[in-house]
């Protein structure tokens, strides 16, 4: 009876003291410190690597033409505004002519006195030449003197000279108005090309130096994209190369286009090379000048070979290897990389072949000595 | 031999057990404490060797870049890349901010790692748990798992929107903030630039001033809002060394051409736990050290107390003429015991409780041989005292009132 009752007792106390060292076992080797490590495994696999290069830009005109006055002055009128369609040659605006045309004006009557000038100069030297002759005559007759004879022929010497100076006279007056006329042209902005307008830095009344712009144009058709590539992934870069154009208004819409140049001069001060990429088609609402664009260019594929997800990469004692699953433990081995594409996948030139199984995920770093125990997916990491 | 010990036990097993389960509570938020003093240290050292540097290159005379704010121009890695000794030179920047998505925040330390030919470059996260390192040269993100992120989340760093692409662990600040990696140049963007607001006013200032805005020098005003609103400077450059090299000496004679101050693993190991985390540590520590000794205290007081409970058995025993051998025994055995069950169930209670805390604890093992073999230390000198008590009492209590 009391043997039977100490059993009972002795069974409800393994009954507690069992499970408490079972679990105490469980909690010391699975989930503290010496617990092991989970870890996911890829198979390497021969795919092909499509690389591309992503890069962000602004929306730039490939032509801006500043216009402005070419002499120091005051704005008179301008008659467009930001946004407004212009022809090639509209005029713009005009700047204050000041004495302008008071001068053209008293231009005129120089020329109507220079004429007048002619006149009389022509005047002169008909005469001069009528007399000249009839005493020409008269000396053949012996009814003259040699003397007056000769008087005759210096008159007109005279009266043909004073012609000409009243005809080079006359053409000075001529085109000093021709260039007053120009000049008062010249104050007159004019549009170069057909276009939009997208600056009206100053307003009527404004005083302007001589090259400081009043007016910028643009045309739109020559909008594309200043693009700043990393130098890293840059090689293979070339013109006539496909891109994917996504303005920062517009996200989710994917616009197509290709690399218009590399530029030959890259930024030395960013590390960046840059580029133009153009669209295929301009996009109907025209992007904002300035606005910010994430660019990838597609570079050609590469011939299928050994690929790892960019995740295995990892970093033993200065080197870059992967961690490749052998007989159930773990061993380091170094790689050398090839291409790399956007989505993480990277080509392994030499260290891995197709059906190797490498560490994609850990829960921490690897050691060679590290416990292991392989998973589906990190236990934190699930959504 | 029938164990008197055990025989007592298991008249009142159920009180001893209980007795023994609530001692290993109070043992298991010792443990805990010790694990949040070691977490913390982790959390410094964790952060050293995540970068993967052997050498930290700050600016001169700062504790830079962890303890002290610290800037260098981006190029200077490339100098530093040109001194013997050097394998890898990396930029790298450090900003703890608020990073938002989705209408909430999350206090994050944000890493600007350098693009590198391959992942694994000093700064990149070493390992990750869920989907890939950063390709991108913009725009992408690698966030700690810490900070609640998922893979396709958009989170927003100043103005910019940032995709998350992958998640890594254990990735922290001295401060136990998770860390987001970025890359440099957006990182540089974020640390210097202002809110589109502050930045227009800043331009207007600008505009304000007739030395920049001169009308006779077009452009000027432009090159000058320009050159204010970028940042070419980084917080320090990673460093790893060829093999062969030894540390201390390449870190001389960065010091001594470069005129940069240089760190070794050692002297940052000092500098993040000797300095930065010094005050906090010292705090967690005296408090382990007050929960420690009222645990001892509480551990001494429950045997005496079981001892006392049973002071009239003791004197029976005596009476019947058992050897006083056999009774200290019997007091030692279960003192002894109640501190195994004690540490079982603490020790238990302290890794289940452990992943539950906000911040970092790590149980190291051997903290927990230490205080197991404090606490079985402690049992046996509680149980002298009440050993002592027992052998004191007359027998003839046992028939006394």
């Amino acid at each position: 009876m009391k043997i039977r009752q100490m059993q009972r007792r002795t069974k409800a106390l393994l009954a507690v003291v069992v499970p408490l060292a079972a679990l105490f076992v469980y909690v010391a080797l699975r989930s503290g410190p010496l617990a092991p490590v989970s870890i996911t495994v890829a198979r390497v696999e021969s795919q092909a690597v499509a690389p591309a290069v992503f890069g962000v830009g602004t929306v730039e005109a490939r032509y801006t033409y500043k216009i402005g006055p070419t002499a120091a002055g005051r704005l008179q009128r301008l008659d467009v505004q930001v946004g407004d369609g212009v022809k090639a040659g509209q005029v713009l605006g005009e700047m204050d002519p000041v004495d302008l045309q008071e001068r053209i004006g008293s231009q005129d009557s120089v020329l109507d006195r220079a004429q007048a000038v002619l006149g009389e100069a022509e005047a002169r030297q008909a005469h001069a030449a009528s007399q000249a002759r009839r005493y020409e005559q008269l000396f053949a007759l012996r009814t003259v003197s040699e003397e007056v004879l000769h008087v005759k022929r210096q008159d007109l010497q005279v009266a043909d000279a004073a012609l000409a100076a009243a005809n080079a006279d006359l053409a000075r007056a001529r085109s000093d108005g021709r260039a007053l006329a120009a000049q008062r042209s010249n104050l007159r902005l004019l549009a170069p090309v057909g276009g939009v307008v997208t600056a009206r830095n100053a307003d009527p009344g404004t005083t302007i130096v001589a090259g400081q712009p009043v007016v910028e144009v643009i045309d739109p058709r020559t909008l594309w994209i200043n693009v700043r590539l990393d130098q890293l992934n840059a090689s293979g870069l070339r013109p006539g190369l496909p891109a994917r154009i996504e303005l920062r208004s517009r996200a989710g819409e994917v616009l197509a286009g290709r690399v218009q140049r590399v530029e030959p001069k890259a930024d030395a001060v960013t590390e960046e090379t840059l580029a133009k990429v153009v669209f295929d088609a301009m996009p109907a609402a025209l992007p904002p000048m300035g606005e910010l664009a994430e660019v990838t260019v597609l570079l050609p594929p590469l011939a299928p070979a050994p690929v790892v997800p960019n995740a295995a990469l990892r970093r033993d004692a200065g080197r870059t290897g992967v961690w490749k699953l052998v007989a159930g433990g773990l061993q380091f081995t170094p790689v050398t990389l090839g291409a790399a594409d956007l989505e993480g996948r990277v080509q392994v030139r030499s260290g891995l072949k197709p059906g190797d199984e490498v560490v994609t995920y850990s829960e921490r770093a690897l050691a060679a000595t590290t416990r292991i125990r392989v998973v589906e997916r990190i236990a934190q990491a699930q959504p | 031999m029938i164990s008197l010990a055990g025989r007592d036990i298991l008249h009142s097993w159920g009180k001893f057990v209980f007795t023994g389960v609530g001692l290993g509570l109070l043992i298991g938020v010792t443990l805990v404490m010790a694990g949040v003093y070691r977490g913390m240290v982790d959390d410094g050292k964790a952060l050293l060797d995540n970068s993967g540097a052997q050498l930290w290159v700050v600016q001169r005379d700062t504790l830079g870049p962890y303890a002290e704010s610290s800037s260098l121009p981006d190029d200077s890695y490339r100098s530093i890349l040109a001194m013997p000794g050097v394998a890898e030179a990396a930029n790298v920047t450090y900003l703890t901010m608020q990073v938002r998505k989705a209408g909430s925040d999350v206090r994050a330390m944000v890493v600007g790692i350098a693009p590198a030919g391959a992942a694994g470059a000093p700064g990149w996260p070493p390992y990750l748990v869920t989907g890939r390192q950063i390709t991108r040269g913009h725009y992408e993100a690698v966030a700690d798992i810490a900070s609640g992120f998922r893979v396709g989340d958009r989170l927003t760093i100043r103005r910019n929107d940032y995709t998350v692409v992958g998640l890594t662990r254990r990735m922290v600040s001295t401060s136990g903030d998770p860390m987001v990696f970025v890359p440099l140049k957006d990182a540089q963007e974020a640390q210097f630039l202002k809110d589109n607001d502050a930045i227009r006013q800043d331009r207007r200032r600008t505009e304000a001033n007739p030395d920049f805005n001169r009308p006779s020098v077009p452009g000027l005003l432009e090159a000058i809002v320009a050159a204010r609103s970028s940042n070419a400077y980084v917080n320090a450059v990673l460093v790893t060394l060829e093999p062969g090299h030894d540390a201390e000496q390449v870190a001389e004679s960065l010091r001594r051409w470069k005129r940069l101050t240089v760190y070794t693993r050692a002297q940052m190991e000092e500098i993040l736990v000797g300095k930065l985390i010094a005050t906090s540590a010292r705090q967690i520590g005296m408090f382990l050290a007050i929960l420690a000794a009222v645990s001892a205290a509480i551990v001494a007081f429950i045997i005496y107390t079981l001892t006392m409970d049973k002071i009239r058995e003791i004197a029976v025993l005596k009476l019947i003429g058992t050897r006083n051998r056999t009774i200290a025994a019997m007091i030692m055995q279960q003192a002894l015991a109640l501190g195994v069950i004690g540490f079982v169930v603490g020790k238990i209670a302290a890794t289940l409780s452990a992943p539950i805390f906000p911040k970092y604890v790590l149980l190291v093992p051997q903290d927990t041989v230490t205080g197991f073999l404090a606490l079985l230390a402690i049992c046996v000198l509680a149980s002298v005292v009440a050993i002592r008590m027992a052998l004191k009492v007359d027998p003839a209590e046992a028939i006394g009132g």
